[in-house]
Order: C-alpha cells, then structure tokens, then sequence
C-alpha cells in the first residue's frame, strides 16, 4: 500500500527511480540536483536498490555513459540541472536520434553568466528542441509521480524516446510536502519491466549511431520527428493508466478558473501554485482571471493548449527565462506561434519573471493581469515586461 | 579479483602459423589504400574474435566502417560522438555486469572495447578517457595513433610528432611545423594505475594480438596505444605503411612495451637502432627538416629510450622502481 | 535507398558486415598477381592487408580476392620471397 510521508522532493525522486528498479545511475553532482543522485548512491550502497551507480566525471560522460547502458538494454536514468544540461547537450541530441530510452530528471536552474544556482527555466529552454519528451512539475507528488510516468512512456515500443522530467531548483527539489510514496507492488502493476527492442547483443549483431549519409539523414530525421509525434497518445494514455491505478489524473495543460475568463495567466513549474493564490484573489475581485498551466512541454500540446485558451481576451504568459533573441521569453515566442492560424487570437503580453530565484509573488501576478489588458487598452504592440527590475 | 599475473596463466601466444581466421571487422570498408590504422584494428578484432561489442568515437574508422546502408562490423557496435568512446563503453560494461547480476540476460564472456583516434583519445576524449581508467570499468581502450586530425584534412593534434607538417602546423619561415613533442599518452594512462598498458605496431602483429588478448584477460580497464600509419596524411607511399610501421620501432622513436600493474617491461630491446633519419625520409611530412632539425628529434629519441629502459629496470642493471613519479 | 517509415530504429544498421558488397576493387590502379612457384605460404601478404584480399586455399597458398583489392601494393612490398608483383590494372 501506498504511503503518505513527509519527505524531501529530491528524495522522493530518488524513490520513484528506486522503486522503478532502475538498472543504471549515471550523474556528475551538480546544485540543486544533488540530493537526488546523493540518494540513490546511498541506496545502492545500502542493497536497497540493485544498480550500478557511476559517479562519472562530467555532464557529458554522463550522458554519454546512459546512451551506452540504454544501447545495451538497461533500464537508465540520470539527473542534471543549468550548466550540466548546458554541457550534456551535444549528448542529449543524439539520445533520442539512437532512440535511447533514458530518463532525466533536470532540477531547473538558471544559466551563466553571472553564475546563479538559483532556479528559473533558462536550462529547460535550452534543451527544448533535442527531441526529448519533456514534462513539468508542479509540486512534489507530481515530482514523484511523473518519473514513473517518464519511464513508462519512454520505453513503450511505440515510444522509445528519452523523457526529462522538468521541476525547478530548490523551490521544488529541496523543500519537504506530505508525498504518497507508492509501493513496490503498485509500481510493477504500473510500470512493465523493460525489454529492450534492439540492444547491443553478440547473439545478434547491430551497427547503431552509422554514418548518416546525405541519401539518409533526411529520412533519418523525419522519422524521428514523426516518433515523437507518435508519442503524444502514449504520453496521454499512461497519464490516464496512472489515474486508474492511483486516483491521481494528469493532462497535459491544466485549467484553473478559467470558464467565463477574459484573461488567462500562462505558468509552467511551481510557481503554478502562486498563481492559483493570485487567481482566487482576483476572481474574489470580481475579475474574471484564469490560469493555464503547462504540464506537457515537448511534443508541445497544441491541441489541448488551443482548446484551453479558446474565446478567451487577453493572455499573460509567464516566462521564466529570456529568451535573448530580442523578444522576451521562449513560452512566449512558442505560444504566439501556436495561435497564428486561429481566427480569433487573445492579446498577448509577455512577462519575464522569477529570474534565477527570484521570488514571483500574488501580486506581480496581479499586475501581470492587470498589465496586459491595460496594455491592449492602450493599443500597445505585444510586447514583453521583465517583472520587478530595478531601473 | 586475482592479480593481473595470475589471470595472464591462461594467456596463449598467438601463433603467425595460425592465426584466427575470422575477421568481425568484414572487407568492403571504405579506408584509404595502404591505410595502416584500419589493419592495425583489423588485428585488434582478428585477436578479440566475435564475442565482442565495440564503441567508437567519430574519426575515420568510424566513417569507413559504418557509412549507411553499408557496415563493415559483425559485432555489436555503437558510436555516440567524438569525445566519450571511454564514457559510453563505461556505460555499456555497467549495463552489462548488472543486468548479469539481476538475471536479465545471460552470463556469458563478452569484451568491451573502446577505439577512438589520437584526437579522439589525446585531445577531446582525455577527460572522459581518464575518468573511465579512474573508475575501473572491465573494458579495453585502444588509440590508433594516426598522429593528426585525418578525417578532417590532417590537422594537428597533441600526438603529431615534432617537426611534422599538418594542415594547422604548417612549416613557414618562422615554424619548423609542429614545434611541440608528441603527448605520451601510454604514460599517461600507465600513470592511473590501471592493470593493462601496452604499445603496439601493426608491423609487429603477433605482438599486438597478444597484447590485446592479454587486455582482454586481464580484468578492469586496459589501454592500447597503436601506432597506425596513414598514407594519405604523412603524405608516403601506401605500400610503405608496414615499413613505417616497423621502421618506428627500429628507430626507438616508438617503442614496444607492457606495464602490467605498474611494472613496465620493454616487448623488444632495440639494441642497434637505426637512424631516425630513415624513418622520417619516408615520410614527406618531415621533407623541410634539416639535418640539425633530425639531429635534435635523434637526441630527445635517445634520451627518451634511455628513459624507458630505465623505468623497465634494463638501465646498467640497476633496478629501477617501474612507476612514474616514484 | 529506404523512406523514412522502412528505416530500422534509429538509424541502425541490422545487417552485420554489409560493406561486404561493396565492391573495393573498383579503385585499384594495379593489382598484385602472386607467383605460386615462388610462394613461401608465409601468409605476410594475409596479415598485412589492410583489405582482407587474402584467404589460404587447401594448399595452403594464399590467394586474392580483387573483388576487395584496393592495389595499395603492400603485400607485394611486404612478400619476403619476393613472390608479388604489382601489374598496371587493364581498363
């Protein structure tokens, strides 16, 4: 049976990779993820949890040493956070284009320089087009629950895909919240063990990462591209298998307060929760404010996304991170793109905030839902905010 | 875990008469004419035999073997990127020895090998060469030394020798070509305390079988470094790829050795060498270099030579303890 | 050459040592044409070559495959009897 404990969001990590008997552990410490793989080591070195654990010697041996365990057929897991992701990158393409498996959990912090270890998504915007399916979560049983769901989903044979788990930095991972803690048994009626369906075996010899020649990368990219399409209903059913087994529902963009909503709020992460605060503020106002909050990032959920904000006015989406190209934040950019072929498209202001820990408050979201329909009232060009900057 | 010696009982020599008749490494690959690296690798899998998996770091063995549709390995193998061969076959080795343990798969014998280029090794792939020798993965890293970039159009890399020509050392009126000393990487990986180091040259093959059965026996992490002539970069004849390979030695510009758990021992004593001159005038890499130029690479071979025979123990019968640093 | 839905997982090539097919040969200038009166049966020309041209018959002799000959010529500088020549390739 399941167990409802108090306990540490890193540590619950720990315990869902551990109760996924995971078969490798491959992971170079870095703030704030530490006390996830500081965990795990200790319970391999306990004999609570049959693994190797490899403490390699960077980010990039990390990976590189998953794609080797994932091409052999083990079960494989890993987690980074900022920099780490920054240098594993060149890695993180190729996982997916080998069609690896692995699941990383990426306690989300922001980039260099100035160097912070402070959380935002600066490191998530930078992974985002790797071709990994990604997730965020909002809280710590979300934490918990969607490392189950990662492997579940990654090595469904229609799937075979790498999945990072997004939470943010110490906001999430370091704080202790009331978390059911599933039990071994619930977990294996959940999560198969995993077979791989092609693996580095002298019985059966395969050629895997060939050079990839003008006449096929093409080819090689399209189906790749179209995998990770295909994984959109296997994402969803093991999201809804998982709510079966556990009483606990997951879509892929949530919806708060937003029927009869003029103007919706856009979070994704943990500051989803403030948001909900601010909402119930306001809609005691009398406004008619809503929240969106985004739990599935790649494959982007269009549908689902257009079906959440449909009718509504004015969108204020919170980035937490810039995106350094001249026009705000990343959501933003995705989001203005993903409405461009609807009829009716709601105003949108964009504002950057929580930079690097930095704390967003009820009211700043006050005055984000405020800003953006004052800002459409002036007539103002869509545009972005940076939130609490000093001038 | 029983010393490195003890495994070495079962060890059998390779004999020229008969040699393994397999080759997991299959023909129809893409290498240049007389290429001297992939027939020192087809020695290295001719060795290993078919109970093998094989990770590669890009660099042109990669790219002559596995260009799509078309492989040339009959065994398992894997390439990620450049830089990680020794990070990703940590990775498959791990994999391995715990799904055995957990019951997932079969116990059986089977070899992890890592073979990336000077670049690959020397340059992009030290650090995670380094930390793979640290963390003690049962695996086989081979170097083929082919002395510079020649993938990517022969440029130079921390193992071109001095005074060679590349594309990004070229000689001019104020270079003498690559001006540093070639980086010793079986040193360098001799100075982690792994069981198993070994230099190799195709040209010596039964030397360089044995060794990397030797590496294959001995249990953790062993580390090949063969030398592997390329025709095309050196800019020499392709028919003269065995004779480079063996003039090298001859020369003591690369000599043979094992260090087995720290003791180094000297595979051939080169005792009338000949001069370096004869190897370098094969080579039209070395073609500007003067007489006072092969006079300075004749002394730093000499000294170096002299360096090795003492750390085997051979300098005027004394003993010499056989790890660096000590 | 295969549409993306025929292509194996990831990328990967399941046929082990389909270079097999390709046909090497094709980029040879000479060829090297072995004097059996001379031959020692040392096999150097077999361990030598870079291309795997070289197989022992029945005899003990060992005999080219020009379907992989690339006419490097290193077995015939190699050869201690002095038993290959390298003969210009006819068009």
């Amino acid at each position: 049976m399941a167990k409802r404990i108090g306990i540490e969001v890193s540590l619950a990590v720990s315990e869902a990779v551990k109760l996924a008997d995971v078969d490798v552990i491959a992971a170079y410490p870095i703030t704030p993820q530490t006390h996830i793989v500081e965990h795990l080591s200790e319970l391999v070195a306990d004999g609570e949890l049959d693994a190797e654990f490899i403490p390699v010697e960077s980010e990039h041996s990390a990976m590189s040493t998953c794609c080797g365990s994932a091409a052999a057929g083990a079960r494989t897991f890993t987690a980074t956070s900022s920099q780490g992701l920054a240098l594993m990158l060149e890695i993180c393409y190729i996982a997916p284009a080998l069609r690896l498996p692995i699941v990383m959990a990426v306690a989300n912090r922001s980039l260099s320089a100035p160097i912070s270890i402070w959380n935002d998504h600066s490191d998530l915007m930078a992974s985002r087009d790797t071709g990994w399916i990604q997730t965020v979560a909002e809280n710590g049983q979300e934490a918990f629950d969607l490392i189950l769901h990662a492997f579940r989903v990654a090595e469904d044979h229609r799937v075979l895909l790498p999945v990072i788990v997004n939470m943010d930095g110490f906001t999430l991972t370091h704080v202790i919240e009331p978390i059911e803690i599933l039990s071994q048994e619930e977990v294996a009626r959940y999560l198969p063990p995993y077979s791989a369906r092609m693996r580095l075996d002298t019985a059966k010899p395969v050629t895997m990462g060939p050079v990839g020649v003008p006449e096929v990368y093409t080819e090689a990219k399209k189906a790749q591209d179209e995998a990770l399409k295909a994984a959109r209903p296997v994402i969803l059913e093991a999201w809804e298998e998982f709510g079966k087994h556990f009483g606990r529902y997951y879509k892929p963009v949530e919806t708060y307060c937003t029927e009869g909503a003029e103007t919706l709020l856009i979070t994704m992460g943990s500051i989803g929760e403030t948001a909900m605060s601010a909402v119930d503020a306001m809609r005691s106002q009398g406004k008619k404010v809503g929240l969106v909050r985004l739990r599935l990032w790649r494959p982007f959920p269009f549908t689902e996304f257009l079906e959440a904000v449909k009718g509504v006015k004015y969108l204020a989406v919170v980035d937490r991170a810039l995106g350094l190209n001249g026009a705000g934040g990343p959501l933003a950019t995705e989001i203005k793109a993903a409405l461009y072929d609807e009829e009716e498209r709601p105003y949108i202001w964009n504002y950057v905030a929580g930079l690097a820990g930095r704390d967003v408050t009820v009211e700043n979201f006050v005055e984000m839902a405020d800003g953006v329909e004052a800002a459409a009232a002036d007539n103002l060009k869509s545009d972005y905010t940076i939130i609490n900057v000093r001038e | 875990m029983s010393s490195a010696t003890e495994q070495l009982k079962k060890f059998k020599t390779f004999s020229p008469k008969k040699l393994p008749l397999e080759e997991p490494l299959a023909p129809g690959h893409r290498a240049c004419q007389g290429c001297g690296e992939v027939l020192a690798l087809r020695q290295v899998m001719k060795a290993l035999g078919n109970e093998v998996i094989v990770v590669s770091a890009t660099g042109c063995m990669e790219i002559i073997s596995s260009a799509y549709p078309q492989s040339a390995w009959r065994v398992p193998w894997l390439h990620v990127a450049f830089e990680n061969a020794a990070a990703v076959a940590s990775g498959v080795e791990s994999a391995y020895k715990v799904m055995v343990r957990k019951g997932k798969i079969p116990k059986k014998k089977v070899t992890f090998l890592a073979i990336a280029g000077d670049g690959g090794t020397a340059d992009i792939g030290l650090q995670s060469l380094s930390g793979a020798l640290e963390r003690g993965h049962d695996f086989i890293y081979v170097c083929l030394d082919n002395e510079a970039y020649m993938n990517t159009g022969i440029q130079r890399s921390s193992s071109t020798p001095y005074g060679a020509m590349t594309t990004t050392s070229p000689p001019g009126k104020k270079s003498i070509g690559q001006h540093t000393w070639k980086k010793n990487m079986a040193a360098i990986a001799a100075a982690h305390d792994i069981p198993y180091v070994a230099t190799a040259s195709p040209a010596y093959y039964v030397d360089l079988m044995n060794k990397v059965k030797k590496a294959s026996l001995i249990e953790g992490p062993a580390y090949l470094h063969i030398f592997s002539p390329c025709p095309t970069g050196w800019r020499c004849a392709p028919h003269d790829s065995i004779q480079t390979a063996r003039l090298v030695v001859q020369t003591r510009i690369f000599p043979l050795y094992e260090v087995i758990e720290g003791r180094w021992k000297l595979s051939r004593k080169i005792s009338k060498p000949k001069p370096v001159s004869k190897y370098l005038k094969l080579q039209q890499r070395f073609r500007h270099l003067t007489e006072k130029d092969i006079a300075f690479i004749q002394a730093r071979v000499d000294k170096e030579y002299e360096e090795l025979l003492a750390r085997c123990g051979l300098q005027e019968g004394k003993e010499v303890p056989g790890k660096i640093g000590t | 050459m295969v549409s993306w839905k025929e292509l194996e997982l990831g990328c990967t090539i399941v046929e082990p040592g389909s270079s097999s097919k390709l046909k090497t040969g094709d980029w040879r200038s000479q060829r090297p044409v072995t004097d059996y009166e001379k031959c020692v049966k040392c096999g150097m020309c077999y361990i030598f070559c870079p291309d795997m041209v070289y197989k022992p018959n029945k005899m003990g002799f060992f005999q080219a495959d020009y379907y992989y000959c690339k006419g490097c010529g290193i077995c015939a500088r190699e050869c201690p009897a002095e038993a290959i020549t390298m003969v210009e390739e006819k068009v």
